[in-house]
């Protein structure tokens, strides 16, 4: 009897990525602003907080390359803190969603029965609340701030991973590989972490980056609102606000901090685009065949 | 002589760099059927498509020539020529009668949209046409059926509208891909003698692709054997069939199952009994849009197995056999009934003892694809009732353990750090067999497990699992369809329909003389030595 070997086929996802133009240079985009994030304090030219009342609403120059404020601060060097800000919000809140959500939905979708239908109906509940109400909501009861925020945004963004992850257990509980895991007498624990969780990362990686992108939407819209990360404490959407009343004499107070936003959003939700093609299978096989040609 | 239906010549499908068939030609007049014959990935299915101009998978090329009726030229033919041809021209059907048909129209929507386009009917004489096709096809109350959709179908059915659809516009050329391969065996002689008649009466020519070279002997007038793409060997069915030229036929040819070719070693004497199932009852409920009902899978079902035997367990689709190995394996709850292991009560256990039974009991699923998890290495798949059950302590002991297991059933240990998608189909269920041993279970329960293999795949599964049984003595319930699978098989029958008993006796009894008139229907069905044209 002779053992044919199988030839591989099949790509490693992450050089279907590579492939595609957009993603690398979002990915990349991207890359450079989680520096920027991390490394703020120390890149940053001068102190967030450093008022120069003499030199306010200075044009961007040699200097100051993103111009200075009515205080005269360095719009560049708060720009750069306010990302990190903003990226923290959305990384903890996101974080705080995917395993609250993962938690809820898989359980739902791998137990069934009564306890899908009640943890089901309180993500439903959950839901329907819009996110700024819910935030003004939560704000109102704990006082606003960068933890508010963080909290607020997580709690929204938690129903959309409880149904990703229910949606996919569901289709994944049913496969005869895990069927074969509970007539062998495989333990629930094993099955999830072995079985169910692996087959179902594709999906809920995808919908984390795009939820990245409206997280950093929604931190600037609460922080535009003085309900989100509270002054001294620089934040994008905060930087916005103050702009409004110098808007016609110094457009580089608004147009810096809104161009920051753009450009992280859109980085996140091309890097998404990007990954679901790769990770949905049956995108995947048209991808695959246009760039073999 | 006029010219034949189908003039392929030099037909070579390239996917980028990859050249997939290399070059196949073939001749079909009318009334004549080809066979193509070969295993999966053989490229008989690429074949027909780029022969006639239905191959849209991305990037693929095709060359060469095929001429329908000696003047159409098909190969790189524009999308309005083919659009006119196929329908009216060439008619398909296809595998899976589950998706091949709209399930949003009605069956009178789906045979008379074609005759609209290209035989510019009206809707009245297109639904006159779509009544006789369904007569034609024998689909019982076709008035009724013509407002039907297809989900109020049974398989064999759907597959018999299939056939309407592809007949409607009385095309000179019928693709039949594997139309009977996921259709019971009964139902499979019922296609294949449908087909032939109207093949007598419409004159059609029959392009017949399978992968059993039995069921292409019941079709075919000529066979085409393709392997990798090449054809290995072509000629009238009869000579392939009696004097195979070259080594890949013969080996198909001996792969293929017959009824009485084969049986397995005699059972031990006075073996004791090692599963006793009595009056098992299974009910489901089912949830519909009109409300619920109960579903009767298996009706007071008793047998028993010996010790180092098989019994085989026979049944259709629907016949409640996968229930059994449900109920076996805690993966459904029985109503009533009881059955012991060894004497040790299976049914309704719970905790410590529930898992001590699931290690004796192992169990080989059908499909080779989905019976493993995709994101886990072969060496994971092995470890995990290793690690539940705990029986290798530590890293290096599973490590062990796994290449022990691999060689067992005929694969070498570097298969461990293999994935699941780098395996062949019998690869993978020879690693699903290595995991259901893994446990060292006393009973093995094999459902449906060479069902979707090759012939040649399963004929060495099947060996392997002959040899398992000699020399680990183990005990199989062997579930399946085919009766010459299962007879090669069992020492024990037991035939199931609509979750009765309708048969149960040794082997050997109830092949050489069976009693109930479906078990005979059965065999009846199984396709037979010799080819159909040599009778």
């Amino acid at each position: 009897m002779t053992i044919a070997t199988v030839e591989t086929t099949r790509v490693a996802s992450w050089r279907l990525l590579l492939r595609n133009p957009m993603t690398v240079v979002s990915a990349a985009v991207l890359g450079v602003v989680i520096v920027v994030a991390v490394a703020a304090n120390w890149i940053a030219p001068f102190g967030v907080n450093d008022v120069d009342v003499p030199n306010a609403l200075q044009p961007p120059s040699g200097e100051h390359w993103f111009g200075t404020d009515e205080l005269g601060r360095d719009v560049l060097s708060r720009v750069l803190v306010a990302t990190q800000a903003s990226m923290r919000v959305a990384v903890v809140s996101v974080a705080f969603a995917v395993v609250v959500g993962v938690t809820v939905g898989v359980i739902a979708g791998y137990r069934g029965g009564w306890v899908d239908t009640v943890f089901m109906r309180v993500v439903d509940v959950m839901f329907a609340f819009p996110v700024l109400l819910l935030a003004l909501a939560v704000v109102a009861i704990l006082g606003p701030g960068t933890t508010t925020t963080i909290l607020a945004i997580g709690i929204v963004y938690t129903p959309i991973f409880a149904r990703v992850a229910r949606a996919s257990t569901l289709s994944v509980r049913v496969e005869p590989f895990v069927q074969m895991s509970r007539a062998m007498g495989t333990g629930n624990l094993y099955i999830l972490a072995r079985h169910i969780i692996p087959n179902i990362a594709g999906p809920l990686i995808v919908q984390t980056s795009l939820s990245l992108a409206f997280a950093i939407l929604s931190e600037a819209a609460l922080s535009f609102l003085g309900l989100g990360i509270q002054p001294p404490q620089p934040s994008l959407g905060r930087m916005i606000f103050d702009s409004q009343g110098f808007v016609t004499m110094a457009w580089w107070m608004a147009v810096f901090p809104g161009a920051a936003i753009v450009v992280i959003v859109l980085a996140f939700n091309l890097v998404g685009d990007g990954l679901r093609d790769v990770l949905d299978p049956k995108q995947r096989t048209m991808i695959e065949a246009r760039s073999k040609q | 002589m006029t010219d034949p239906v189908l003039s392929v010549r030099d037909l070579r499908v390239r996917i980028g760099r990859r050249e997939i068939v290399h070059g196949v030609a073939f001749d079909l007049q009318r009334e004549q059927t080809l066979g193509i014959v070969g295993e999966s990935g053989s490229g008989k299915t690429m074949t027909a498509l780029a022969a006639t101009g239905l191959l849209d998978t991305p990037g693929a090329v095709v060359s060469g020539s095929s001429r329908l009726a000696g003047e159409t030229e098909l190969v790189g033919g524009s999308a309005r020529l083919l659009r006119s041809v196929h329908g009216s021209k060439i008619g398909f059907v296809f595998q899976d009668p589950g998706t091949s048909l709209n399930p949003l129209l009605t069956l009178e929507r789906q045979i008379t949209e074609s005759l609209e386009t290209h035989r510019k009917m009206t809707r009245g004489q297109a639904t006159t046409r779509a009544l006789e096709l369904l007569e034609a096809v024998g689909l019982p109350d076709p008035q009724t059926r013509l407002h039907a959709y297809p989900h109020q179908l049974s398989g064999g059915q759907r597959q018999r509208v299939m056939v309407a659809i592809a007949l409607a516009c009385d095309p000179e050329l019928l693709i039949a891909d594997e139309p009977t391969t996921s259709l019971d065996v009964t139902t499979q002689a019922q296609i294949i003698d449908l087909v032939r008649e109207l093949q007598q009466d419409f004159g059609t020519a029959v392009v017949w692709i399978s992968h059993d070279l039995g069921v292409i002997g019941q079709v075919a007038d000529d066979v085409t054997v393709l392997r990798d793409g090449q054809i290995v060997e072509q000629g009238p069915i009869l000579d392939i069939f009696d004097e195979p030229q070259n080594d890949y036929t013969r080996e198909l040819l001996h792969a293929r199952p017959l009824v009485g070719r084969a049986e397995p070693a005699p059972a031990p004497n006075d073996a004791p009994v090692l599963l006793r199932v009595d009056g098992l009852d299974v009910r489901f409920a089912v949830t519909t849009p009109v409300g619920r009902s109960t579903v009767h899978a298996v009706k007071r079902l008793s047998f028993e197995v010996q010790r180092g035997t098989t019994l085989g367990l026979v049944g259709e689709s629907g016949s409640g056999k996968s229930t059994v190995a449900g109920a076996l394996t805690g993966l459904v709850e029985p109503d009533t009934g009881t059955a012991q292991l060894d004497g040790v009560e299976i049914f309704g256990v719970r905790g410590a003892a529930a898992k001590e039974l699931r290690k004796k009991i192992g169990l080989v699923f059908q499909d080779p694809y989905s019976s493993l998890n995709p994101r886990a290495r072969v060496q994971t798949a092995i470890d995990e009732p290793l690690r539940v059950h705990r029986l290798a302590k530590g890293k290096r002991a599973r490590r062990a353990r796994a290449a022990e297991l691999l060689e067992l059933v005929g694969l070498p240990p570097s298969f461990a750090s293999r994935y699941p998608h780098e395996l062949s189909g019998g690869q993978r269920q020879r690693v699903s067999i290595a995991r259901a041993l893994a446990a060292e279970p006393e009973l093995l329960i094999l459902d449906e497990a060479t069902a979707s293999l090759d012939v040649s795949v399963q004929a060495h599964v099947l060996e392997l699992l002959a040899d398992l049984q000699r020399e680990l003595g183990l005990t199989y319930l062997f579930i399946g369809h085919d009766l010459a699978v299962i007879q090669q098989m069992s020492h024990d029958v037991l035939v199931m329909r609509d979750g009765e008993a309708v048969e149960y006796r040794p082997a050997a009894e109830l092949f050489a003389e069976p009693e109930h008139e479906y078990t005979r229907a059965l065999l009846a069905a199984v396709p037979p030595a010799r080819p159909r044209a040599a009778v």
